[in-house]
């Protein structure tokens, strides 16, 4: 399963770097006169209400997934580890602070401060990726937390604090690495989350601005024509199924392969 | 028992303070002057100050943060700036197509995962046990702001079986529900199959099955009935993702609930209503998982002593 989610995420990712140089259209090229045409030979996905063409928008839409996941995971992951390991392994008042911050973040259920955050900041890339980070970290530093209170007393970390080895150095020496496992799957199936938000605030029209073609932006312009061209609908949204689904097989099988418990025995 | 209720309902009031903080500074993050926002940029000085007052923005932020809380106690949230409508009145009059729709997707979402996730665990390692996780793994993956326009293009659209949008009767309920069940189903028949597994390794099944009882039998008056706890946290806990999943399921099928009433909300600027939609959302979430755990510390002893 996981090969097949690693295969997924790789046309995904040579689609995203390479297919906006293959596509033989312009993503932002109209041609009204043919706007709303179905799939042909010339334009595989068909052609939306400006006419322009689908499967050049689908693929350059990869690019913005792929980034807003990239860049949503790699802050929250960042924040959430440095936080969790912190709280894990100070403990006390620092513990304390962080934790209550966690516990008030996770009473919003996912998406919905996202929503309220954009809703505020105003709709735009920057402001989703800020929302979705802000909200992001949190699933991490629980885990990471977590981690770092059974680290604490290995025997290993014991030892680097009786030599005279520094917070700093024990933390990013010793205990963070024993944790980067279970980081590792939860930000493979983040990537999946954070494509599935993006796509979710654009669709409300909270997200990417038209006419930058997001997959969630080409999904909300499908809406209006769901009677006359459901192809609108149907191509943006199987990109997102089939790349979210790529990420969750990914991390499924990681999971597996990192967990003991979990693998299959030999 | 009383004292593990009194600490966990203690344990709740500061994350609630804390959603209403959160809630609270939602509209000082807005870029420049709210008032100025929420009016739009043509809007004349008076008017900007005549809101401002109005909404206490030319307070201290000590004063408007102790009435923001002492409004939200008393359930007064101020005014719709659209309408002039008491927020509360207008969240409630949206709530009960809100908790319709959220309880009907619950119901779709059981109804598919327990049976699916049990076939998955029986038959482990079959076809049917691939077939159950490869289907659990599409329903997290298919966003439903696209499951759902196409669930109506097919059953609406092509097939004119039933209503695209509203609500209404029984028929209407459909669509909504199923687009907003699907991902819990997915969650639930994966969960459940896992623990349906680790109940079926356990020596009662063993001895059950010594006795004489049936398969079937041993699978569903047995190792299913003890797996039900975490499957029902999980119900629970899964409440506010379907709230949350209802704020887009009612855009696409315009059903006139709270989710709706938010994305109306922010689309005209009317920052109170926002205020207050978000509010009851993360509110009815924190009840409802204070809730599933006092259940779990009633139906389960060890977690009362922990």
């Amino acid at each position: 399963m996981s090969k097949v989610g690693a295969a997924i995420v790789l046309i995904a990712v040579v689609a995203a770097l390479f297919g906006p140089l293959a596509a033989r259209v312009d993503p932002a090229a109209q041609d009204l006169s043919k706007r709303l045409d179905g799939p042909s030979a010339t334009h595989w996905f068909g052609l939306d209400e400006l006419g322009r063409d689908i499967f050049s928008r689908v693929l350059a839409g990869a690019r913005i997934s792929l980034m807003v996941g990239i860049v949503v995971v790699s802050i929250s992951s960042f924040i959430g580890t440095l936080l969790g390991s912190i709280a894990g392994y100070l403990g006390g008042a620092i513990d304390e602070g962080i934790s209550r911050v966690i516990d008030i973040l996770l009473a919003f259920p996912g998406l919905l401060l996202a929503i309220a955050l954009v809703a505020v900041l105003g709709p735009s890339l920057t402001n989703v990726v800020l929302a979705l980070s802000l909200i992001g970290w949190v699933g991490y530093a629980r885990l990471v937390r977590g981690q770092v209170l059974r680290a604490r007393e290995f025997e290993f970390v014991q030892a680097a604090r009786a030599v005279g080895a520094t917070i700093p150095r024990i933390l990013t020496k010793h205990v963070i690495p024993t944790a980067l496992p279970a980081v590792t799957v939860q930000a493979t199936l983040g990537m999946g989350g954070a494509i599935l938000a993006e796509a979710a605030l654009s669709f409300l029209g909270l997200g990417v601005q038209p006419p930058t073609p997001s997959w969630g932006t080409m999904l909300n312009g499908g809406r209006t024509h769901l009677l006359d061209a459901p192809h609108l609908t149907i191509f943006p949204g199987l990109a997102i199924a089939f790349l979210v689904l790529g990420f969750n097989f990914l991390g499924d099988g990681l999971r597996d392969a990192l967990d003991p418990v979990t693998r299959p025995r030999q | 028992m009383l004292r593990f209720l009194a600490r966990r309902v203690a344990l709740t009031i500061p994350v609630l303070l804390g959603v209403a903080t959160l809630v609270f500074s939602l509209i000082h993050l807005i870029p420049g002057d709210p008032a100025q926002a929420m009016l739009g940029e043509s809007a004349s000085p008076q008017d900007v100050a005549e809101l401002r007052a109005r909404l206490g923005l030319d307070r201290p932020l000590v004063e408007q943060y102790g009435r923001f809380l002492s409004g939200a106690a008393r359930g007064d949230l101020g005014r719709s700036l659209r309408t002039n409508q008491p927020v509360t009145a207008a969240i409630l009059e949206r709530m009960p197509a809100t908790f319709e729709l959220a309880a009907a997707a619950m119901l779709v979402a059981v109804a598919f995962a327990i049976p699916l996730g049990i076939a998955a665990a029986v038959w482990r390692g079959t076809a049917v046990d691939h077939g159950a996780t490869t289907l659990s793994l599409l329903g997290i993956s298919i966003p439903n702001f696209w499951l759902g326009p196409l669930l109506a293009i097919i059953f609406s659209i092509e097939l004119g079986w039933l209503p695209v949008s509203g609500r209404g009767t029984w028929a209407h309920l459909v669509l909504p529900a199923v687009s907003l069940g699907a991902a819990l189903a997915a969650i639930l028949a994966r969960m459940t199959r896992a623990t349906v597994l680790e109940e079926l390794r356990e020596q009662y099944i063993t001895a059950a099955r010594a006795r004489g009882a049936s398969k079937a039998r041993a699978v569903v008056r047995h190792a299913f009935r003890n797996s039900l706890i975490p499957v029902i946290t999980l119900i629970g806990l899964q409440f506010g993702a379907v709230l949350t999943g209802a704020v887009i399921t009612e855009t696409i099928f315009a059903w006139p609930g709270i989710g709706r009433l938010l994305i109306q909300s922010i689309g005209f600027r009317d920052y109170p209503l926002v205020q207050g939609c978000i509010l009851l959302i993360a509110v009815t979430y924190v009840a409802m998982n204070l809730l599933t755990d006092l259940m779990y510390g009633l139906v389960d002893p060890r977690i009362r002593y922990e």
